[in-house]
């Protein structure tokens, strides 16, 4: 029996598999990710992002086992959710998507992994706008009419520097002792507001000016409404700033491996919206701060394209662990298309000047126009160190119907992604999960020492050799000459045969033609 | 082939990418050879221009006694004494043959490169030397090492076969039984040797991969990188609906000027063998400025004739 009092039906017939009509009965999906992303995560200048997503649209599902035919439900899936979500993601066909091994592991219940009821997809082109937005606000119970989404609208959300809206489907436990399994529907978005760009010059911030609107309640249909205001003192020095209205209770936990200070607004207690009808959560700061210190980040990576000229080029990757002390291992999935021909032989990983040898490589290799490189690899990082990998690739000429319309904007590799087990700074306790459900969904851990991070590096754009597209007659022409030439002059070679003919004596005409000439001196013909 | 045997040791089929098209005998002689390529290449070279010097040398004799028995049984017209060839300027045609191919600029191109061309030429340069020693098993099994590398040698099988038959005294005439039995001689140990190399190569990967790789590649030509030849600026400039009927026909290109030549040329089947080298190194799907190498080559061979001006030699060249 299937509730969609706040589940959206449309996700619901994605993921049941009984009672439902027909065809969604062979989709069989168990787990479901997909983002939406403009714009590139500053992982150095913004600090660890609670949940990133590479710059494009991203999805990555796992399938039932009881699907027989894999390809055909994640082609099936993908043209519905671009129907659903107002996306191009029918674009995703075998030529984009890989089955990794060893980076996408199951977030809900799992019973095995057979990796290959997984698939990923990346479009690195794809671009976000209010006809994404619109469909995902629609999957909200209240939709943008009651709750926390009153304040998301269009023309403040896309005025940003980083917008990545995404959906995410698994299964849970319904309880404690996990008797049955409830389908758990998360929509996350993440948005970073540069206030220093709309003039303020201020780090002042506060909702109305962030998002021209204040909450006004909560939804009916929510059981708990919340909003949270990072307070964490920096540099241990409290009274830096100051939050109003001020807060009814304040939260503390350690997330990603620092201790942070939380003021919770509880949208459905009572007494907060006593004194005004609205509720306007505001910032300021006290004394300006010289710079903005954001900790470093513990794991962050960078990615570039290097090389000259139409040939070759070569993709270098830099991961930085600014641990002091401790060394992990990460997770590196790297997606090329085929045309960019990946030479596996060229793979170097260079930390602190020695080679580094991969304990676990996966790699497939790209069949031209069917699947692209697929490259896995689990490398230790030691701590305080930067981890250099490169490899050297050779650009191939396609098909001229292959080309986009804009061909010399270049062409797009996805992100590559890192997936580690970061160890925390900080131990952390235990967090009882009853009480604040929410906020472990966000930040959540395995065990009190590390928590997970899956970091995405930069899309490259790289150039491709271009034919000329005025040419193809001239080509066409200038082939079928050297073909026809050749073929004439063994023709004539093969067939012409010598005859040796008679002189003879001539008609009339020659013979006056004689005379004339006996006359003249010359000789006759 | 350094990829192939990186994937060979990754433990992934060198085959199952698009950027490996070698046969896996190659892969299995470089296994053991890659850090030597330097030395492999320059013997290949010279095993090729020795192979050359040692065919052209009996062919020369053989040309020399023909011109003998024709001049005293007096089938030439008093006019052709300037095309009459004399011992002195045969001799010296083996060597330049030799040096032709050894000094080539294309050859010392493709020596430098450590491209696998070298290899092919050699093997060819060897089957030209059993062809015209007369050894049909030799000739037979080096054709067939040569097919297995790129597909386009099989039409070397019609020179060889005319050179065999002619050097037996079988006269070629369609009812002569002697000339079928020769022909289905030479085909068997032909067809035989081709089953036994590649029974070989399944057995050293362990899979039929090889085959769409490396023969299915050399036919419908999906890689459009850049070379000398016609086929890549074509077909990236193409409608995808004729894609198949100009891969065919120009597949068929090549394989098509076989049977008019051997009817025409039957009396001069190692010209004939020459010409066919010229044009699969023109029409081939991937050619490399190492093929055209070797029909240079045998351009002394024929020195006297160049009074004539072939038209067709300054076209190809």
């Amino acid at each position: 029996v299937s509730h969609y009092r706040l589940f959206p039906k449309a996700l619901g017939q994605l993921v049941a598999a009984l009672g439902v009509r027909g065809l969604h009965l062979a989709l069989g999906v168990r787990e479901l990710h997909l983002a939406l992303t403009q714009g590139f995560w500053r992982t150095r200048a913004w600090g660890q992002p609670p949940l990133q997503a590479p710059a494009g649209a991203e999805l990555w599902v796992w399938f039932q086992p009881t699907v027989t035919d894999v390809d055909k439900a994640w082609k099936e899936l993908s043209n519905i959710l671009s129907g659903i979500f107002c996306a191009s993601l029918n674009f995703i066909d075998s030529t984009n998507t890989v089955t990794p091994t060893a980076s996408f592991k199951p977030l809900g219940l799992a019973n095995g992994t057979d990796h290959h009821l997984l698939r990923y997809a990346v479009l690195p082109r794809e671009v976000v706008c209010t006809e994404n937005l619109t469909p995902w606000k629609k999957l909200l119970p209240c939709g943008s009419k009651a709750g926390l989404a009153v304040l998301l609208k269009a023309e403040r959300l896309f005025h940003s520097s980083y917008h990545s809206q995404a959906v995410h489907i698994r299964p849970v436990c319904r309880d404690a002792s996990c008797l049955a399994v409830s389908w758990e529907l998360r929509q996350t978005l993440t948005v970073v507001f540069d206030t220093f760009s709309s003039g303020q010059g201020k780090k002042d911030w506060s909702l109305f000016k962030m998002f021209s609107r204040t909450l006004t309640d909560a939804c009916p249909l929510a059981s708990q409404s919340k909003v949270y205001v990072d307070i964490s003192p920096k540099n241990k020095e409290k009274e830096l700033l100051e939050v109003t209205p001020p807060p009814a209770s304040v939260h503390e936990a350690v997330v990603q491996g620092d201790k942070r200070t939380y003021a919770v607004y509880d949208l459905m207690s009572p007494s907060l919206f006593n004194t005004s009808r609205s509720l306007n959560v505001q910032l300021k700061w006290k004394r300006p701060q010289d710079s903005s210190e954001l900790p470093t980040p513990v794991l962050h990576a960078q990615r570039y394209v290097s090389g000259y000229g139409l040939q070759t080029g070569e993709i270098s990757t830099l991961i930085y662990n600014t641990h002091p002390y401790r060394a992990f291992p990460v997770i590196l999935l790297e997606t090329v298309p085929w045309y960019l021909r990946l030479y596996v032989h060229t793979l170097t990983i260079i930390t602190k000047g020695k080679e580094n040898k991969p304990s676990y490589i996966h790699y497939q290799p790209a069949q031209d126009r069917r699947r692209p490189h697929l490259l896995e690899m689990l490398i230790q990082l030691p701590a305080n160190s930067v981890t250099k990998i490169t490899i050297q690739f050779e650009r191939a000429l396609l098909k001229w119907t292959e080309y986009t319309p804009d061909p010399n904007h270049g062409f797009y590799v996805s992100s590559s992604v890192l997936s580690a087990l970061v160890p925390s700074v900080i131990a952390m306790k235990d967090v009882d999960v009853e009480q604040s459900p929410l906020f472990t969904s966000l930040f959540p851990y395995s065990d009190g020492s590390s928590y997970f991070v899956r970091l995405y590096t930069e899309p490259l754009l790289v150039n491709l050799p271009t034919p000329d597209f005025s040419m193809p007659y001239n080509v066409i022409c200038l082939t079928c000459t050297v073909v026809a030439v050749c073929y004439g002059s063994f023709y004539n070679l093969l067939t012409r045969t010598f005859h040796v003919e008679e002189p003879s004596r001539g008609g009339l005409a020659k013979r006056l033609a004689n005379i004339i000439r006996k006359f003249r001196g010359v000789p006759p013909l | 082939v350094v990829e192939g045997l990186a994937l060979l040791d990754l433990g992934v089929s060198p085959y199952s990418g698009a950027i490996f098209h070698e046969t896996p005998l190659i892969i299995y002689l470089f296994h053991f050879l890659i850090e030597y390529a330097e030395l492999v290449f320059m013997i290949t070279d010279v095993l090729t221009a020795v192979a050359l010097y040692l065919a052209i040398q009996d062919f020369n004799k053989v040309v020399f006694k023909k011109q003998k028995l024709l001049i005293e049984l007096d089938k030439y017209a008093p006019d052709v004494v300037e095309l009459i060839r004399t011992p002195m300027e045969m001799h010296y045609i083996p060597l330049k043959v030799a040096l032709f191919y050894l000094l080539n600029p294309y050859t010392v191109m493709s020596c430098v490169a450590k491209s696998t061309c070298a290899i092919n030429n050699t093997i060819i340069a060897f089957f030209i030397l059993a062809t015209i020693k007369g050894s049909a098993f030799l000739s037979a099994v080096f054709l067939a090492l040569a097919t297995y590398q790129s597909l386009y040698p099989l039409t070397l099988f019609a020179p060889a076969l005319l050179y065999l038959l002619q050097r037996q005294f079988i006269p070629i005439k369609l009812k002569s039984k002697s000339f079928w039995l020769y022909t289905m001689q030479y085909a068997a140990l032909y067809l035989c040797s081709l089953v036994v190399i590649i029974c070989l190569s399944f057995f050293l990967l362990n899979s039929w991969d090889f085959i769409p790789s490396v023969y299915g590649f050399i036919l419908s030509v999906p890689d459009l990188t850049p070379n000398i030849g016609l086929f890549w600026y074509f077909f990236a400039e193409m409608f995808e609906h004729f894609s198949l009927f100009f891969v065919c026909v120009f597949q068929i290109n090549v394989f098509f000027y076989t049977i008019p030549l051997a009817i025409k040329l039957k009396e001069h089947p190692v010209f004939f063998m020459f010409v066919q080298i010229a044009i699969i190194s023109i029409f081939k799907s991937y050619p490399t400025v190492g093929d055209v190498a070797l029909y240079m080559a045998f351009l002394p061979v024929w020195s006297h004739l160049y009074r004539c001006k072939f038209f067709v030699f300054d076209c190809s060249l």
